[in-house]
């Protein structure tokens, strides 16, 4: 430890307790009370990084959440280091460890530094322009960029920290613990609404609670005393509750906000123990006042990012709250009478501050007479055209202003000092209004944005500086003028409070100061985490950038994890300046949440470890499992996909299992196809209006294969629906489709055809389907319902019948998606294992077979039968997949009728279905690949592509289909697939490959 | 994540409904009798409004109920909620 900065001071640091952690390793002491900037001032530690692109030694400049400079990297554990912290925002706590970030190898001795004598060369956008080209050489640079660039380290291991949400229903929310925040809880409070106050700190009211100076007094008490008071006495109101270290990260509509509690950062690791680290607040406000209050604007100049130079209201919090001096000789650099607080702060704990050069010609404010009776020096009209000190301020050089403020006049003076404070004025944090939806309007008196009244959200308020109220009596009685309209009060508490301050007299602003030099040969930084200058904005605007959204992209303005907080109004105010626009007519950047970053952890909570998406199992899905079926995910379901036996692969088990099926019998649990039962007395009309066939005619008992229609026309779902009685049907769907299905319909009867007597009921869940199918079926389900006549005359294919199995109902469809003689048996869910199992017996005899979804695909790829959202993906036709068949020609309408005869939809050149045979029958195609007919010709001209290929072991060949643009006409025409290291031949093909005359149906 | 309130069940969060785009572009009674273009512009024809909108809303993670919503697009602000076949309000 070097010099002692500390102060005998107790009011905000316990100094009985001593607190040792390490910064870069080094170990180092501090108070109960203290963040570690505040600590590492303390030992007289400034330096703590470097910058992001120049790699300029940067210092602690803030003390609160607009930190660009000081982040740090806290821990070294794999599972919970946590880069990108600011060091102003960390409560010290015993054991802590924190790491400079982007220097290497270390932060007094940085590689990167070269940077800053090569910085002519990396003006704005540099590295748009240099990395762009030639594309191949993006990995080197992106390995430069990195190693050089080096922001924090993210963990390597899972985080193994407990996190939390909570929601909250509140009449009104109060963001902000500073004085304006404290008032508006109280009159709410008071009022008996149900009140939440939040503020980020661990300790309430904002700056206003070191403000001891007797220019600020409430009625008679210096304004921190009394404020003191108001706080002690907010324990009384039950109904108002009080959230510390909280910041509130979103404010959406509605007034629903997200907000983020750190529960145990501040505590050392022993106590952290089993204990939730953070909590993220859902709160549905009523009212929300957002008193966010406002932070202090930098200046800028020649050389203003060393080391040492901090905002000067933040060296007057480190002095009058933490009790440390920034430095034992400061300067102050002013516009407003900021400064005059902050040195009548360091005088008072004696801190010897040399001079303040004030840009203004005079003022008379209570505050500068009080500066100037202590004895001093004020430089009125000057500005500072450089800074001296590389890794720490050493002194700065001081000019006159001319009197248009445009360039420096007279002597040059070198004044001595290791610690400077800036003021440029105060910018309101009108963030989270925006964030809300809320418009801005412009001041020009004050250089500020605020939140326009007439352009807010309903139920919301501003209040306090964040308002733009700066002067004390301003700000309380404008806030409770408004609270008491707001939350509609009618006498308060706070209705004769006598307010006396020091009134400010004197404004001048120039967003960017002159030097003695060529601002080209000067650093007058913006933003001073992105290392961005006022130069790259004034080249941005050369090179022809004219919108803030764009030229902050360029110069990356404000696009650091600060998001700008301190310069995005030079930014905005150099553009305005340099372009002859009008402020207000510019308009900010947008400002997006979160308003500080916020932990992964914290969005997701407890949603850690099994996704939180359902999974569906079928009834039968142990059986699967216990008999060594692979899984594949359908949509939410899982749904077995083969049955390998004997260590074999997924080719054989699926080989084995389609012989099986076509030879024997196979067995497939079809549970998770949807089903939706249709009732009522206009059931079979509404089928004629979303299948594109017929349905009126359809017997009771029989099923029909029906195909649904966008409104486009384009194939949108298929599946089986079978009519249970005159007025009951039930219809299936695919897996996949089933949800949606199901809400389609229900929109087309509710809004479309409400005179339809139609009611859908899902019924998925309910049923279980067996289907069993091969030349052996019909001997395995006669074992199972004995008393089922299955002659083909009393139960033909596409027929239903109603039948029990030991006495439980089911219903039993002959229906086929494999092309075999098959039965479906439909039962009660909570039957379906031990029908499954008994079937499984029955078919022992018959080698019956299970099979998963992709020997069904197999099959059914033999027979030509579609898959809707594998051969089709929403641009075909009924036609164009071969199936006009199914269209009802005669019907005057159904759902996408129309759109079958559009000038698009009758094109002859569309892609159409077809069937591909290879040349190579063992040669099996790749799902997906190209087909072309002139290999040849450049460009290769691609005609289609494969949607479904297999091995067919009962056709001992290749088999695949295809979408090929005019695919209909090219029966027998040869085509290549060109793969990477090979042509393969192949010939469109009908689309049917086995038993093209259907004959196994009956079989 | 605004609010609505479904004229079935009541206030709930956005997050149980679903959006159906533009209300009252009723299905043609007769589509067989439009030309391509008059097909097109009921199929393909939205005004995608910023400011004043009226839409179609579905409780889909409710009551299933479809219903109308006025909504400034702009800021959400939600005007008028009517049900299926009620008259709109007036602009
Ligand atoms: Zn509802």
């Amino acid at each position: 430890m070097s010099k002692n900065l500390r102060i005998n001071k107790n009011n905000f640091i316990d100094q009985t307790i001593r607190i040792s952690f390490k910064f870069n390793g080094q170990k180092l002491f501090g108070f109960k009370g203290d963040t570690l900037a505040s600590a590492l001032l303390a030992n007289n530690i400034h330096l703590v990084g470097r910058s992001f692109k120049y790699h300029r030694p940067r210092g602690i400049m803030t003390c609160g959440s607009e930190e660009p400079n000081a982040i740090v990297q806290i821990g070294n554990d794999p599972s919970s280091t946590e880069p990108n912290v600011r060091a102003t925002e960390v409560e010290l706590y015993e054991g802590l460890e924190a790491f400079s970030q982007n220097c290497w190898p270390s932060v007094n001795f940085d590689i990167g530094g070269i940077n800053n004598f090569l910085s002519p060369l990396l003006p704005a956008g540099f590295y748009y322009k240099t990395f762009m080209w030639p594309a191949s050489f993006w990995e080197k640079y992106e390995f430069f960029i990195r190693h050089s660039a080096g922001l924090g380290k993210s963990p390597t291991k899972p985080d193994t920290d407990l996190y939390d949400h909570q929601y909250a229903h509140c009449d009104v929310l109060i963001i902000g613990g500073g004085i304006s925040g404290i008032l508006s809880a109280k009159l709410a409070a008071e009022k008996g609404l149900n009140t939440i106050l939040i503020d980020d700190k661990n300790y309430l009211g904002g700056s206003t609670i070191y403000q001891e100076d007797d220019c600020f007094k409430i009625n008679n008490d210096t304004s921190n005393k009394w404020l003191k008071k108001e706080i002690d006495n907010l324990k009384n109101y039950p109904n108002l509750l009080i959230k510390n270290r909280t910041s509130l990260a979103a404010f959406h509509g509605y007034n629903y906000l997200l907000a983020r509690e750190n529960l145990t950062d501040h505590l050392n690791a022993n106590e952290r123990k089993n204990k939730i680290r953070q909590r993220l607040w859902k709160i549905r406000a009523k009212k929300v006042v957002i008193a966010t209050g406002s932070i202090e604007r930098p200046l800028i100049f020649n050389n203003n990012d060393r080391p040492g130079i901090l905002l000067s209201s933040s060296i007057k919090k480190y002095i009058d709250f933490f009790g440390v001096k920034s430095g034992n000789e400061i300067s102050l650099f002013t516009n407003n009478d900021s400064a005059y607080e902050t040195a009548i702060s360091l005088n008072k704990s004696g801190v010897k501050v040399n001079t303040i050069i004030d840009i203004r010609e005079n003022s008379t404010s209570l505050l500068v007479k009080k500066v100037q009776k202590i004895g001093i020096n004020i430089l009125w009209g000057h500005t500072i055209v450089n800074t001296n000190g590389y890794k720490r301020i050493k002194s700065i050089n001081v000019q006159k202003l001319s009197a248009d403020g445009e360039s420096v006049v007279g002597k040059k003076i070198k004044i001595n000092c290791d610690c400077l404070g800036m003021s440029g004025g105060w910018t309101p944090m009108v963030h989270l209004f925006t964030q809300s939806g809320g418009k801005l309007k412009f001041k020009d008196k004050d250089y500020i944005f605020i939140p326009d009244m007439n352009k807010s959200p309903s139920s919301q308020i501003s209040v306090g500086s964040c308002n733009g109220n700066f002067e004390l009596d301003d700000l309380i009685t404008n806030t409770i003028k408004n609270i008491k309209i707001f939350l509609d009060l009618d006498k308060t508490i706070y209705d004769s409070l006598n307010v006396v301050c020091s009134k400010e007299t004197e404004k001048r602003n120039i967003w960017l100061l002159p030097s003695d030099k060529q601002l080209s040969k000067t650093k007058p930084f913006l933003d001073f985490q992105n290392d961005s200058t006022a130069k790259d904005i004034k080249l941005a605007l050369r090179e022809g950038f004219k919108s803030i959204e764009h030229v902050k992209r360029y110069t990356t303005t404000g696009m650091g994890t600060d998001q700008g907080k301190l310069s995005n109004m030079h930014a905005l105010g150099i553009i305005a300046d340099t372009t002859g626009t009008n402020m207000g007519d510019l308009g900010t950047t947008t400002f997006r949440p979160p308003f500080t970053p916020l932990t992964f952890g914290s969005i997701v909570g407890r949603n850690v470890g099994e996704f939180f998406d359902h999974t569906r199992k079928t009834a039968i899905h142990d059986w699967h499992v216990e008999n060594n079926a692979k899984f594949e995910n359908v949509g939410q379901w899982k749904r077995a996909w083969y049955f390998p036996e004997n260590n074999e692969t997924m080719f054989q088990a699926v080989q084995r299992e389609s012989k099986a099926a076509r030879d024997g019998a196979g067995i497939l649990d079809a549970s998770t196809l949807g089903k939706i039962d249709i009732q009522g007395t206009d059931a079979s009309e509404f089928l004629n209006r979303v299948y594109t066939n017929a349905w009126s005619k359809l017997a009771i008992g029989k099923c029909r294969y029906g195909l649904m229609l966008n409104e486009d026309g384009m194939v949108y779902d298929d599946g089986v629906t079978t009519r249970l009685g005159e007025n009951h049907y039930i219809m299936t769907t695919t897996t996949g489709g089933a949800a949606n299905v199901l809400s389609k319909l229900e929109d087309y009867l509710q809004t479309e055809w409400p005179e339809l007597d139609v009611y859908l009921t899902t019924v998925t869940d309910q049923y279980s389907t067996i289907s069993i199918c091969g030349p052996r079926s019909k001997n395995i389900v006669k074992k199972i319902i004995p008393d089922l006549d299955l002659s083909d005359a009393n139960f033909p294919h596409m027929s239903f019948k109603n039948s029990k199995i030991d006495n439980v109902n089911c219903r039993v469809m002959r229906i086929s998606f494999t092309g075999e003689h098959s039965y479906e048996i439909n039962i009660q869910s909570n039957y379906a294992k031990d029908v499954w199992i008994k079937c499984m017996e029955a078919g022992k005899e018959f080698n019956i077979t299970p099979y998963g979804t992709e020997t069904m695909h197999l099959l059914r790829a033999e027979k030509g039968f579609i898959i809707t959202g594998q051969d089709t993906d929403g641009t075909l036709t009924p036609s164009d997949l071969q199936m006009d068949w199914i269209i009802g020609k005669k019907k005057y309408d159904f759902i996408g009728k129309r759109s079958l005869y559009r000038s698009d939809t009758i094109r002859e050149d569309r892609k159409q279905l077809v069937g591909l045979l290879t040349e190579d029958p063992l040669e099996v195609l790749e799902e997906g690949a190209q087909l072309v007919e002139d290999i040849n010709k450049k460009p290769v001209e691609m005609l289609g592509h494969v949607t479904s290929s297999y091995f067919s072991p009962n056709l001992k060949k290749s088999i695949a289909l295809a979408v090929v643009r005019s695919g209909k006409k090219m029966k027998g025409k040869k085509l290549i697939v060109p793969m990477e290291n090979k042509n393969i031949n192949v010939t469109i093909t009908d689309t049917v490959f086995y038993d093209k005359e259907n004959k196994r149906l009956n079989a | 994540m605004f609010i609505i309130n479904c004229p079935y069940c009541g206030e709930r969060d956005q997050s149980e409904f679903s959006c159906g785009g533009e209300a009252h572009i009723e299905r043609p009674k007769q589509p067989t009798e439009l030309s391509d273009d008059q097909w097109a512009e009921y199929l393909f024809m939205r005004k995608n409004i910023k400011g004043i909108q009226f839409e179609r809303w579905n409780h889909a993670h409710g009551c299933r109920k479809w219903f109308n919503v006025v909504r400034d697009t702009s800021n959400d602000k939600i005007h008028a909620i009517y049900k299926m076949g009620e008259r709109p309000p007036l602009k």
